[in-house]
């Protein structure tokens, strides 16, 4: 039977982790190779790194970090920011990356994650969606798709686009919370739910995770995953005993 | 240039198949303190004492590209002799006979096998860390909790070779192993140290394993001879 994954995110602003409440006030981290060698080392099963100045910047995931984060660890690392075309893909995979986010892009050229499932197989192209409480402005989810790291609002409802992201091949979706980013409130379990019936595929849960029963209630929401920065980053938790807890609450982890 | 130093002991040489996450594996090996190359030429193939084909885009590309550069006779001869060789994930798939990933598109046909696609109550893509069974008798394959990332799977260990298996909805073939060829259709490179304990023993058994078979087919035999 397949682990639930806990997967730390490295959010990356000029070679450091850096890490904010609803994308903003971003605050340093630390060092992402050492950061990602710790996690590993507790009991991470995979590596999130997310370029989050690479899109306004108009340029792609530094190379250079992604290099030394490879490296240091023999787990999964999935890597996302300012991919805009296929060849982008094959680049971040060439510097150390095993599957490849979009996001931004996705949304302005749906094209792209048929072109990256189709060249690198469908677990390779993770749909990074990041979505907002809507009620009002019509979508029939409640769940807005916000790009260019939350700054752009874009309308579209966000069950409706996993559901074509999927379609168009996306083996994943990484589900971000923009209202409960860095608040360490929870996970969006409605967010969750909403998406879950609309895709096949896996999904990351994200934004809001503060402690185990955060977690599991995710997963009873119908996450496969569960990330997480902050409660890592400041020491709340490590990775080994927050695995022992999920434990105790009947959730399947790799120890 | 990698081809000056292919061809000395105890290389490892890595099929550039244009969709792989190729950076993962040499780290990999550079940990387990060998300098891994990139192979260029398919004489290199024959020459590297050890050869990687990894792997995790699509079946037709894939195959479109060790046709391009006319490896697909050098990477068969290896196998059907059971010399050091590695299949990684689609690289396990490309070693079988046919994909239904890619209907038309033969495969390099050195075991006979045709992956299909994962079903039943698992979600695809398989993507984590997921338990594997392999019998005492495996040199390379032990149970453990590996990592996977597949929509694809064999459903019966190839005649003749040892094989682990795993459940994701259904059971499918986790890896199997003959002489010195292993094939995993999990990534031995991303599962910790499970995963570089089994690269470790590749290593070191395999070179032995390839020298105490008897290789597939009489072609192999003889080539082996030469």
């Amino acid at each position: 039977m397949l682990n639930v994954r806990v997967i730390p995110c490295l959010d990356v602003k000029d070679g450091r982790v850096v890490k904010g409440i609803r994308f903003a006030n971003l605050a340093d981290q630390g060092d992402p190779a050492a950061l990602a060698r710790r996690y590993e080392r507790q009991g991470a099963d995979e590596i999130v790194i997310l370029d989050v100045s690479a899109t306004a910047d108009g340029r792609l995931a530094r190379f250079e970090t992604i290099g030394r984060v490879r490296d240091e660890i023999s787990i999964p690392l999935t890597v996302g920011g300012g991919v805009r075309t296929v060849e982008d893909g094959g680049a971040l995979l060439q510097a150390g990356a095993d599957r490849v986010s979009v996001n931004t892009a996705a949304v302005e050229q749906p094209a792209l994650l048929a072109g990256l499932s189709s060249r690198f197989g469908a677990q390779c192209a993770v749909l990074a969606l990041d979505a907002a409480r809507a009620p009002s402005n019509g979508c029939p989810s409640g769940f807005e798709v916000l790009t260019h790291s939350g700054r752009n609002r874009t309308g579209l409802d966000a069950a409706e686009w996993a559901r074509r992201a999927t379609e168009m091949g996306a083996g994943e979706v990484l589900l971000t919370s923009f209202d409960r980013d860095g608040t360490r409130s929870g996970y969006d379990l409605a967010l969750i739910g909403a998406i879950r019936e609309a895709v096949p595929v896996p999904i990351v849960a994200s934004g809001g995770g503060a402690h185990p029963g955060h977690m599991r209630a995710a997963v009873d929401a119908g996450a496969d995953a569960v990330l997480a920065a902050s409660i890592f980053h400041q020491g709340d938790w490590s990775i080994g005993r927050l695995k022992d807890r999920l434990q105790q609450l009947g959730v399947a982890v790799r120890r | 240039m990698n081809a000056a130093r292919i061809g000395t002991a105890g290389d490892v040489g890595i099929v550039p198949t244009g969709v792989a996450n190729l950076e993962a594996v040499r780290s990999a090996f550079r940990r387990l303190g060998r300098t891994p190359r990139v192979l260029d030429s398919a004489v290199d193939i024959e020459r590297a004492e050890y050869v990687v084909l990894p792997g995790v885009g699509s079946f037709a590309d894939g195959m479109a590209e060790l046709r391009r550069r006319g490896w697909e006779e050098a990477l068969r001869r290896r196998v059907e002799s059971l010399r050091p060789t590695l299949g990684i994930c689609l690289g396990l798939q490309l070693l079988c006979d046919a994909s239904d990933e890619a209907p038309g598109i033969p495969g390099l046909g050195c075991i006979s096998g045709r992956s299909v696609r994962l079903a039943g109550a698992g979600r695809v893509p398989q993507l984590g860390w997921n338990g594997i069974v392999a019998p005492s008798e495996a040199v390379f394959l032990r149970p453990g909790i590996v990592y996977f990332a597949n929509s694809y799977r064999l459903e019966e260990v190839p005649a003749g070779w040892t094989g682990a298996t795993g459940r994701h909805g259904t059971r499918f073939v986790a890896g199997f192993e003959r002489g010195g060829v292993l094939a995993c259709q999990f990534h031995p490179e991303l599962s910790g140290r499970i995963g570089a304990a089994l690269l470790n023993r590749w290593l070191e058994e395999a070179p032995a394993a390839a020298e105490a078979s008897e290789g597939l087919t009489d072609r192999a035999r003889m080539a082996a001879a030469c």
